[in-house]
C-alpha cells in the first residue's frame, strides 16, 4: 500500500513467506491491503496480526477476515510486550518510518525474529539518474516525486547491514533481489547486490 | 419533523409501552425466587424476567449464535416493526437476511437490557408482591449486571457459546464484559463506537440528564407511575441534551445550518425559528411516549458505573489476559463521545494481552449515531470479520442454512 505496487509487484512477498516457519505467530507492520498475512495464513497456517497505518488498507484486511490495527509503526510498536510473536515483518515500509532504527529495536524486543525487506537505493539505475540526470530518482518500484513521497528515510543494502551491526543484531540470511525479481547469487559480494539488487530481504534475530 | 404527534396517538403509544413493560409481545424467559440474579449492589434480584427477540435458526452444533447488545434507549426490536411505535427494528441495515449479520446464517439474539423498560425487569416493572411499580427501590444496575442477565438467558435458551456479541455505544460496554466476564464463552467480539470506562464528560452529561428528569415536578420522588403522572418535561429534555452528544458539529451544519423552521425570519421570541430547535423538540418528544423516565436514571447510572481497567486492578490489559475472543473494534472519526482514542486504549489493552484485535477507524460526520446509520464501511468490516471468524470457527456457509 505505502509503495502503491499491485500485488503481483511483491515478489519480496513471495521471498518473506518463503523465511517464515509455519504455525508461528506473526505480526506484518504495514501490512497494506493484506497481501502478505493472507499469503502467510493460507500456506504457513501462522497466527497473523496486522498494523496499517491507511484507513483504505486497514478496512480492506479486516474484510478478508485478517487481525488487522489501524496504527503507526513509529508510535505503537511501544504497546506491544517483549517476545510476543515469533517473526515480526516489516515489508517495504521501514523507509517510510520517521525513526527506523528504533523500529528495528522494537520489532526484534516484541519478535524472536524480524524479517525486513527494503528497496535498495544503491542500484544502479538509481545512482545513474543523480549522477546523469542530477535528479531524485523515480522508477516503477518507487514512482513518487521527491516533494509527494512517504519515503523519508531511503537506505541501501549496505546500509542496512551496517545499521543491524549497529543494533547488535544477527543477520542469519539476506536475499536479494534484482530488478527482474529473480534472486541474485548468494555467493556474489556485498558491492555486487548493492549495485544490483532492486530490493533485499533481510532475516534478522536478537 | 416538523409534525405534532397528536395527543391521542402519543396516549395510545404510552398505553402500548406500558403494557410491554410486564407482559411484553417479545419471548420472555422468567426466573423464579430460587433463581436469582446476583447483582453487583450486593442483593438478589428475584423473581425476574428478560424479554428477547430471535431471529434465523440455531445449527445443530449451537455454533452459530450471535447475542446483539443494545445501547442505551435501544431495545429488543432489532429486526422486526417496533411493537410501541411500529418503526422498523433500529438496526435493520446490519441484521436481516443477506445483511451483514446474516439472519440466513446466524442465530441472532437480541435481549432487552436489564434495568430496561421493553420487558425485562426495570423500575417501571410490577413488583409482585406489592402489585405497584419497583421505581427506586430496584438497586442500581451495572453493565455487568446487564450481561450476567443475559449469560442467564443464553444458558437457557441451551447455547454454551456465542459465536459473537455485537453492539455500540452501551451495547459495545456489554459486548466488552462479556469478554471479560465469560471469555470462554464468546468466539468473537465487536465492540463499536464505545470504551473500557465512561469519561468525566459523558457522566457530565448523563448528570444533566438525570438532573432534568428529578427537576420536573410530576417525577414525584420516582413514584409517578403509582401517582399517575409522566415526568415528559425532564424527560424529553434529557433527551434532547443526549442526542446532541450523538451527532456531531459538521454534521448538524450538514443537516440544518442555521436554516429556519417554516418562516422567512426569526420571530423575536422563544419558540423553535430554527429547524434544529424543532428536530430537537421533536425528538424528546416521541422519545417520552417509548420510555421510562427511571428506566432511563438507572441506564444512565449503568454506564456511569462502568470501568473496565478499576475492575481489574487498573490495567485494562489485565481484564483480557489469556483471552482467546477475536476481537473488532470499530470507531468513527466524528464521535466525540466515544472519540477514537477510547477504542484505541482497548486496542492497545488488547494487543498487550496478546489478543486477536482489529481495528477500524471509520471516516464519517455523522458522529456517535453513525454505528446506527447506513454507513458501507461498517457494514464490509462486519461482514468480512464475521466471515473469517466464521471460518475459524468451522462455520460453512451451507451448514448454517436453516
Amino acid at each position: 500500500m505505502i509503495n502503491g505496487k499491485p500485488a503481483e509487484a511483491r515478489v519480496d512477498l513471495k521471498v518473506v513467506a518463503e523465511l517464515v516457519e509455519p504455525d508461528a505467530r506473526v505480526l506484518d507492520i504495514g501490512c497494506g491491503n493484506g497481501d502478505l498475512l493472507k499469503l502467510l495464513e493460507d500456506t504457513k497456517n501462522v497466527d497473523g496480526r496486522g498494523i496499517e497505518l491507511s484507513q483504505a488498507g486497514v478496512n480492506m484486511s479486516v474484510a478478508r477476515g485478517l487481525s488487522v490495527i489501524q496504527g503507526d509503526a513509529d508510535t505503537d510498536l511501544v504497546n506491544y510486550p517483549d517476545d510476543s510473536f515469533d517473526y515480526v515483518i516489516l515489508s517495504q515500509t521501514v523507509q517510510a518510518t520517521y525513526a527506523p532504527k528504533e523500529v528495528v529495536e522494537h520489532m526484534l524486543r516484541i519478535g524472536r525474529r524480524a524479517i525486513v525487506s527494503i528497496p535498495n537505493f544503491g542500484h544502479w539505475r538509481l545512482r545513474g539518474q543523480i549522477f546523469f540526470r542530477g535528479r531524485m530518482p523515480v522508477t516503477r518500484n518507487l514512482p513518487y516525486s521527491w516533494y509527494d513521497t512517504p519515503n523519508i528515510h531511503f537506505c541501501t543494502i549496505r546500509d542496512f547491514v551496517q545499521l543491524v551491526h549497529e543494533i547488535d543484531a544477527r543477520l542469519e540470511k539476506a536475499v536479494a533481489l534484482n530488478a527482474g525479481g529473480q534472486r541474485m547469487p548468494v555467493s556474489a559480494p556485498w558491492w555486487f547486490w548493492n549495485l544490483f539488487g532492486e530490493q533485499a530481504v533481510f532475516l534478522l534475530r536478537r | 419533523m416538523n409534525s405534532i404527534v397528536s395527543d391521542n396517538a402519543a396516549d395510545a403509544i404510552e398505553a402500548a409501552q406500558h403494557r410491554e413493560v410486564d407482559t411484553p409481545s417479545s419471548a420472555v424467559m422468567r426466573f423464579s425466587k430460587d433463581k436469582p440474579l446476583r447483582l453487583d449492589a450486593g442483593v438478589d434480584l428475584a423473581p425476574w424476567q428478560i424479554a428477547y427477540q430471535t431471529y434465523g435458526t440455531l445449527n445443530d452444533d449451537r455454533s452459530n449464535a450471535i447475542l446483539i447488545c443494545h445501547a442505551l434507549t435501544g431495545d429488543q426490536h432489532v429486526a422486526n416493526q417496533h411493537p410501541v411505535t411500529g418503526k422498523p427494528g433500529w438496526w435493520e441495515l446490519m441484521v436481516g437476511p443477506g445483511r451483514p449479520i446474516d439472519t440466513d446464517r446466524y442465530f441472532v439474539i437480541c435481549s432487552n437490557v436489564l434495568g430496561g423498560c421493553l420487558g425485562t425487569t426495570g423500575p417501571a416493572s410490577t413488583d409482585p408482591e406489592t402489585g405497584k411499580a419497583i421505581g427506586l427501590d430496584l438497586p442500581v444496575i451495572t453493565v455487568r449486571d446487564m450481561v450476567n442477565a443475559q449469560a442467564m438467558l443464553i444458558d437457557g435458551l441451551g447455547i454454551d457459546s456465542l459465536f459473537c456479541a455485537v453492539g455500540g455505544s452501551m451495547g459495545g460496554m456489554q459486548v466488552l464484559q462479556w469478554a471479560v466476564s465469560y471469555p470462554e464463552r464468546v468466539f468473537s467480539a465487536i465492540p463499536i463506537a464505545t470504551g473500557a470506562r465512561h469519561s468525566s464528560q459523558n457522566i457530565a452529561f448523563h448528570e444533566v440528564g438525570r438532573q432534568a428528569i428529578m427537576a420536573d415536578p410530576d417525577w414525584r420522588g420516582g413514584r409517578y407511575l403509582e401517582e399517575d403522572t409522566r415526568p415528559s418535561k425532564g424527560l424529553a429534555v434529557a433527551r434532547m441534551t443526549a442526542h446532541i452528544t450523538y451527532l456531531s458539529e459538521a454534521g448538524l451544519h450538514r443537516k440544518f445550518g442555521r436554516s429556519l423552521q417554516d418562516r422567512d425570519a426569526v420571530t423575536f421570541g422563544f419558540d423553535a425559528d430554527f429547524q434544529i430547535e424543532s428536530y430537537l423538540r421533536y425528538q424528546g418528544m416521541t422519545f417520552v411516549d417509548r420510555f421510562d423516565a427511571n428506566s432511563y436514571l438507572y441506564m444512565t447510572r449503568a454506564m456511569d458505573y462502568f470501568d473496565l481497567a478499576a475492575d481489574n486492578g487498573g490495567v485494562l490489559a489485565n481484564a483480557f489476559m489469556g483471552s482467546k475472543t477475536r476481537f473488532c473494534l470499530v470507531s468513527f472519526t466524528s464521535d466525540w463521545l466515544f472519540p477514537t482514542p477510547e477504542s484505541r486504549a482497548i486496542v492497545h489493552a488488547l494487543n498487550a494481552a496478546g489478543a486477536s484485535v482489529s481495528f477500524v477507524e471509520i471516516e464519517s460526520d455523522r458522529g456517535h449515531d453513525s454505528f446506527l446509520l447506513d454507513e458501507p464501511e461498517l457494514f464490509k468490516t462486519v461482514t468480512g470479520f464475521l466471515a473469517g471468524a466464521g471460518r475459524a470457527r468451522g462455520l460453512g456457509p451451507s451448514e448454517t442454512m436453516g
